[in-house]
């Protein structure tokens, strides 16, 4: 049941992140799917042994998220909490790819143990900057880019029901699971014959539920899409935020900045 | 079970989106010729409802496991491949968005893996020919379990190919796939159980609703040859975009195929040329003062904004 609420209230929490107001909140919603995109493929078309490389693009999730406020702490947790087959996966590395890459005083770093590392550190990187552009953007805004990037208009406007009626029915399986846990006197878990009731109860009330939603919309002129007043203008902020970050990304591709960094600092103790 | 960006080389995310794109594509302009306004409110509202049903756990016996409802082939049964895949699409976009499970990266795999095998190959050729005309309880249990299976396992080793190519991660081919079809196995079951439960269940108490969606073949009709044919010309767009890049950079493809011939040493020393303690402990050091560096803007930037 704690589940239960966390979830919805996840969904609500980044929902009402995504309605604050700051520079990021206020540009185009195109701007920063498009340079999200482009952070996420620079990230993860790096070397497997990659690492140190991967460090200056930290930059992009910490200025996002103080340029538009977001709460770090939250947002770190979330990370931290979810998917963990990344790092299932991953954690085979260093068991099988023994070779030493190279040595820290006398203790030598094997190849796996880096390429593990990368691994989280993409992930790390990844997830921040997906949850950063919905944080910032809110879902609706998002659907509404992806309309003007071309996807089909039947998908997206499902797409915008579906966020709509998340909530809804989020709270209707809550208030099912909650008056099941009262009635057993909070017995931990359910067996499958009840389960298989509460959902087929769900789905029938959402089949009752989507046919009287259509007729309502129909009373109201509903051809099968959805118009929305929101102006969306590329001006020449977002340009500059777009090219200012790819500039950036392919700055720190092509050009290792902590290696160059580090042998400096080597170079003047030595 | 999701696949992460951390895992994704951008050859392996990109021709997943792009099959995917594409597929969306065509689902699209399926549930549009249906010219049923209806349809659509329907799909989002099961989208939320195949969202909300999974926050409904129920214990395995003997376990200590617990299960719940996968999706894929009950919103087949419900809606018909094309309109199911669009949904199947929103709930993987959704918890790509808001609980970081997978990344946008590698979104294309996801929708792939848990949406093309269950609607598009379980429902239409395994679910659909067992059920034929007159439907049965026996019927709709052996089609759901029979499908959700062969998805989910089509599904896993989806993943472990897009690993593979990928060649991030180091796990030999042969152990992956030992290790990801027979837990699938258990989760197909599973969610072919559900599936099943759940249709009977609504079949007694409202036949029409199942009945309908079966008559409704219209909607359900897939031109298999057309997908295929589109599936096809994806594959050699992909194919073609894969060689490029891989003469191009040699690191991700390539790796895995070395691996898979087994000339892992070959490899290893192309992609780490510099095995030079000196290049490396400065990559450490510098690593490390870049990530002080980055923080130290954050806070000076907070600060600013605070002060404002």
């Amino acid at each position: 049941m704690n589940n239960i609420n966390k979830n919805s209230f996840d969904i609500g929490y980044m929902d009402t992140l995504s309605t604050g107001d700051s520079f990021l909140h206020r540009l185009d919603p195109r701007a920063k799917v498009i340079t999200t995109l482009l952070f996420i493929v620079t990230v993860v078309s790096f070397d497997k042994y990659a690492l140190s490389a991967l460090m200056p693009f930290f930059i992009y999730p910490v200025v996002l998220i103080s340029i538009g406020r977001l709460p770090a702490g939250y947002l770190l947790k979330k990370i931290l909490v979810v998917s963990p087959f990344a790092l299932l996966v991953g954690i085979f590395n260093p068991f099988i790819d023994r070779e030493i890459l190279f040595q820290i005083g006398t203790r030598g770093i094997s190849g796996g143990w880096v390429s593990y590392l990368s691994i989280v550190v993409r992930f790390l990187l990844t997830v921040a900057a997906a949850l950063i552009l919905i944080a910032t953007t809110g879902f609706n805004a998002v659907c509404n880019s992806l309309i003007k990037f071309g996807v089909p208009k039947p998908f997206v406007v499902q797409l915008l029901f579906f966020y709509r009626y998340v909530f809804i029915l989020t709270d209707e399986a809550e208030r099912m699971v909650r008056a099941r846990s009262l009635r057993t006197f909070h017995t931990r878990m359910m067996s499958f014959k009840v389960f298989v009731a509460l959902v087929s109860n769900l789905l029938l009330r959402t089949l009752d539920r989507a046919e009287r939603i259509y007729r309502a919309m129909c009373c109201r002129g509903f051809d099968g899409q959805i118009r929305i007043i929101r102006y969306m203008e590329i001006r020449r902020k977002e340009v500059e935020f777009i090219f200012a970050w790819a500039f950036l990304f392919v700055f720190f591709r092509y050009f290792n900045m902590p290696l160059t960094l580090g042998k400096l600092i080597a170079g003047v103790l030595k | 079970m999701h696949m992460a960006d951390a895992l994704v080389s951008p050859v392996v995310g990109g021709c997943m989106w792009a099959a995917t794109a594409g597929l969306i594509a065509y689902s699209a302009k399926k549930v549009k010729e249906e010219v049923d306004d209806r349809k659509v409110p329907l799909m989002g509202v099961l989208g939320a409802f195949i969202f909300a049903s999974q926050m409904i756990n129920f214990s395995i016996p003997a376990t200590g496991s617990s299960g719940h409802l996968g999706g894929g082939m009950i919103l087949a049964v419900l809606l018909g491949p094309c309109a199911a895949f669009l949904v199947m699409a929103s709930v993987l976009i959704v918890q790509a968005l808001f609980f970081a499970d997978g990344g946008l990266l590698a979104l294309g795999c996801n929708i792939f893996n848990l949406g093309f095998f269950p609607c598009f190959v379980a429902y239409p050729l395994i679910y659909r020919k067992i059920l034929k005309e007159h439907l049965t309880q026996g019927k709709i249990l052996f089609g759901s379990l029979l499908g959700a299976i062969i998805a989910l396992q089509l599904g896993a080793f989806s993943v472990v190919l897009e690993t593979m190519f990928s060649g991030i991660s180091e796990l030999p081919f042969r152990t992956f796939v030992l290790l990801m079809q027979p837990i699938h196995l258990a989760i197909g079951i599973v969610e072919g159980l559900v599936t099943a439960a759940v249709v009977t269940f609504v079949w007694k108490a409202r036949p029409e609703i199942v009945n309908a969606a079966e008559r409704s073949v219209v909607i359900g009709k897939v031109g298999m040859k057309k997908v295929l044919l589109g599936f096809l010309a994806a594959a050699a767009i992909a194919a073609g975009v894969l060689s490029w890049f891989a003469s191009s950079n040699p690191d991700g493809l390539e790796w895995a195929i070395f691996k898979a011939s087994g000339k892992e040493d070959i490899a290893a020393k192309t992609s780490w040329p510099a095995v030079d303690p000196g290049t490396s402990v400065s990559g450490l050091i510098g690593g490390i003062l870049t990530l002080l560096i980055v923080v130290l803007i954050g806070l000076g930037l907070k600060r600013r904004k605070s002060a404002v």
